[in-house]
């Protein structure tokens, strides 16, 4: 169907409110940091006006680089991590019967409802030495004695993961349940077992979708900043942690702001980089 | 045997009975039309044939061999699905050497391989095309030539023409038919269209309630349809009803007619007569009388359709034996008793 382009000036007044919503609760709030990335800080107060490079140039070291990258692998992890976990487990939920599918879908549903700290605090138990499910472990015999798991970066990936598959799985849940059920059983037809059907079908089929969620995972997990303070060692904590610590312990708010400016830079040049690549290999 | 035979199969969705009892045998070549309206069970034993669905009793054997619980992927067979579904990220050339590639055969055999289907389906040089920008008929063929590409034992193909539009439809009828007779390839279609099955088929499988109502040749199923249920759904018929008056003579609307008897002491049974071998006459002189209530003039054909009783019958007569009657005038209705059907009710 082809739509008609708009004509007069009433054609553009639905695109109005969500217009006003746009400007009020992303432009300005964005504008303003971006604004204040470039003023003076006022150790006494809190900030001056002006136009400095100062916040800029201090991020450009080491330590606010390691912290960077590290923020950013992890993130590329738990998206990687997630995705593994969530597509075939996914995929085969969706072959169930309807009704074991939203007993499922519920349950995870209802995992969003905790709070980043109940996670936090739940993992920072099971991972313990005293009460962690190493003990468990030991019951059965696999070891010799309980041991702490935290604080780790593992525990760290183990947290996040967990806070981000209930998403991950809802966001590839719509796409699988609408991908035609044909295309396999054709593949099935033509020769290809049901795992080499789904590895050379549904994934092919499914790239677009696949590379969406890693983003959006990836993303998520980029704005995580208790997880890490609860399961990690200081040099586990992300960009994002400290972020918040300048801001808030700190009280300077433009450093806080430049990082949290580069940070978006970093995530945008990222999700670029990633659909430029996909779009490369849909044209060949 | 060399062919296919369903041997007593039947499938069960909870205690539904999709498929009931079915027993059918498909001699090595032949092409089978699988004929019902929808929910007949037809779809489910095409898939019970590739291995889609596993039966809930009785046996799968093809050249004499028990295939009712190999798995699908090691059947040698070649599906076309009703979707076609062709894979959307190949393109064409690797979408017909998907089976081959499976299979682990060498580039150059899969290129020369895809090359002759691509003649053979008059799409050469489409290799490299992505399947997003076919028309549909050519995607059509590209899942035809997708499930050929290693000469399978097996063509199965499930209303693979439902997409497309009428003319193109009739085109590609004729083309799947001689492509099946010159591959000498066992071709199983599933279909509810009847024009389709006359068309195509060597044997029409006429399938209601997931049971075979009658399987024979087109001509066949079309002149001496098994029970009224065929009947109806191949092609249309006058559905009349013959009784036994009080002396056992056999009678339509209370008339005698001479020639036709009752089977089995009965005294009643459905009867069916084509439109096309009933005749309009002057009243008197036909087997009824009855009053034209209109007359639907197509040009190739003329349809009449009489009142008689409660009934109303159609004829169908060519220009060339055009009768000249109006709606409202009464007319003869003539029932040649070597055109009539007694059928099982």
């Amino acid at each position: 169907m082809r739509r008609e382009r708009p004509q007069s000036f009433a054609d553009y007044t639905p695109l109005f409110f969500p217009g006003l919503m746009l400007v009020v609760f992303f432009v300005v709030p964005f504008s303003t940091m971006i604004a204040v990335s470039f003023f003076r800080r006022d150790p006494t107060g809190f900030y001056t006006r002006d136009f400095v490079f100062d916040n800029y140039a201090r991020f450009l070291s080491t330590f606010f680089g390691g912290v960077l990258g590290f923020s950013l692998l992890l993130a590329i992890g738990v998206a990687i991590c997630c995705v593994l976990i969530a597509f075939p487990f996914t995929y085969l939920l969706t072959q169930r019967p309807r009704r074991v599918q939203t007993l499922w879908l519920v349950g995870l549903l209802s995992v969003l409802s905790l709070s980043e700290v109940i996670i936090g605090f739940a993992w920072s138990t099971l991972l313990s030495r005293t009460a962690g499910i190493t003990n468990l472990f030991v019951w059965l015999g696999l070891m010799e004695a309980p041991v702490a798991l935290l604080p780790s970066v593992w525990a760290v990936l183990i947290g996040m993961v967990y806070q981000a598959l209930p998403y991950t799985i809802l966001v590839l849940y719509p796409a699988l349940i609408r991908l035609d059920p044909t295309l396999l059983e054709a593949a099935r037809t033509l020769g290809a077992s049901p795992v080499r059907a789904f590895l050379n079908v549904v994934t092919p089929a499914l790239r677009n979708t696949l590379v969406a969620t890693v983003i959006m995972v990836f993303v998520f997990a980029l704005g995580s900043y208790l997880l890490p303070q609860i399961l990690g060692r200081p040099q586990h904590w992300t960009l994002s942690v400290l972020i918040t610590d300048q801001a808030i312990y700190q009280s300077n708010m433009p450093f806080a702001a430049a990082m949290a400016v580069f940070l978006v830079l970093i995530s945008l040049a990222l999700v670029g980089l990633t659909l430029m690549i996909g779009r490369r290999e849909n044209a060949t | 045997m060399s062919g296919l035979s369903v041997n007593d199969v039947t499938k069960k969705f909870g205690s539904f009975a999709a498929v009931d009892r079915v027993q059918l045998d498909v001699p090595q070549g032949t092409f089978v039309c699988l004929l019902g309206p929808s929910g007949c069970g037809k779809t489910t034993l095409l898939r019970m044939i590739a291995g889609l669905e596993v039966p809930t009793s009785g046996a799968i054997v093809l050249d004499g061999q028990d295939i009712t619980q190999v798995p699908t992927h090691k059947r040698n067979l070649g599906m076309v699905f009703q979707s076609l579904a062709l894979f959307p990220h190949l393109s064409v050339g690797d979408n017909i050497a998907y089976a081959l590639r499976i299979r682990s055969a060498s580039k150059a055999a899969q290129k020369a391989r895809v090359d002759e289907l691509l003649t053979m389906i008059h799409l050469d040089g489409f290799a490299d095309r992505p399947v997003a920008k076919l028309s549909g008929g050519q995607r059509q063929r590209v899942a035809i030539a997708r499930a050929l590409a290693l000469s399978p034992k097996l063509f199965l193909l499930d209303e693979p023409l439902s997409a497309l539009d009428a003319k193109l439809r009739e085109a590609m009828q004729v083309e799947l038919r001689q492509l099946q007779q010159q591959l000498g390839i066992t071709t199983i279609v599933v279909t509810h269209d009847q024009r389709e099955a006359m068309t195509m088929a060597d044997l029409v499988v006429v399938m209601g309630q997931g049971k075979i109502r009658q399987a024979a040749p087109p001509i066949d199923i079309y002149r001496q349809p098994a029970d009224s249920f065929v009947a109806d759904f191949i092609g249309s018929t006058n559905l009349l009803e013959l009784r036994a008056d009080s002396t056992g003579r056999a009678t339509i609307f209370g008339q005698p007619v001479a020639g036709l008897s009752l089977p089995d002491e009965l005294t009643r049974a459905p009867l069916s007569v084509r439109p096309e071998d009933v005749h309009v006459t002057a009243p008197g002189h036909g087997t009824i009388d009855g009053t034209v209530t209109f007359v639907r003039d197509l040009g190739g054909t003329i349809e009449t359709f009489v009142q008689v009783g409660d009934k109303t019958i159609v004829a169908v007569a060519t220009p060339r034996e055009r009768p000249d009657v109006k709606a409202g005038q009464s007319v003869g209705v003539s029932l040649p008793a070597a055109s009539c059907v007694v059928l099982r009710s």
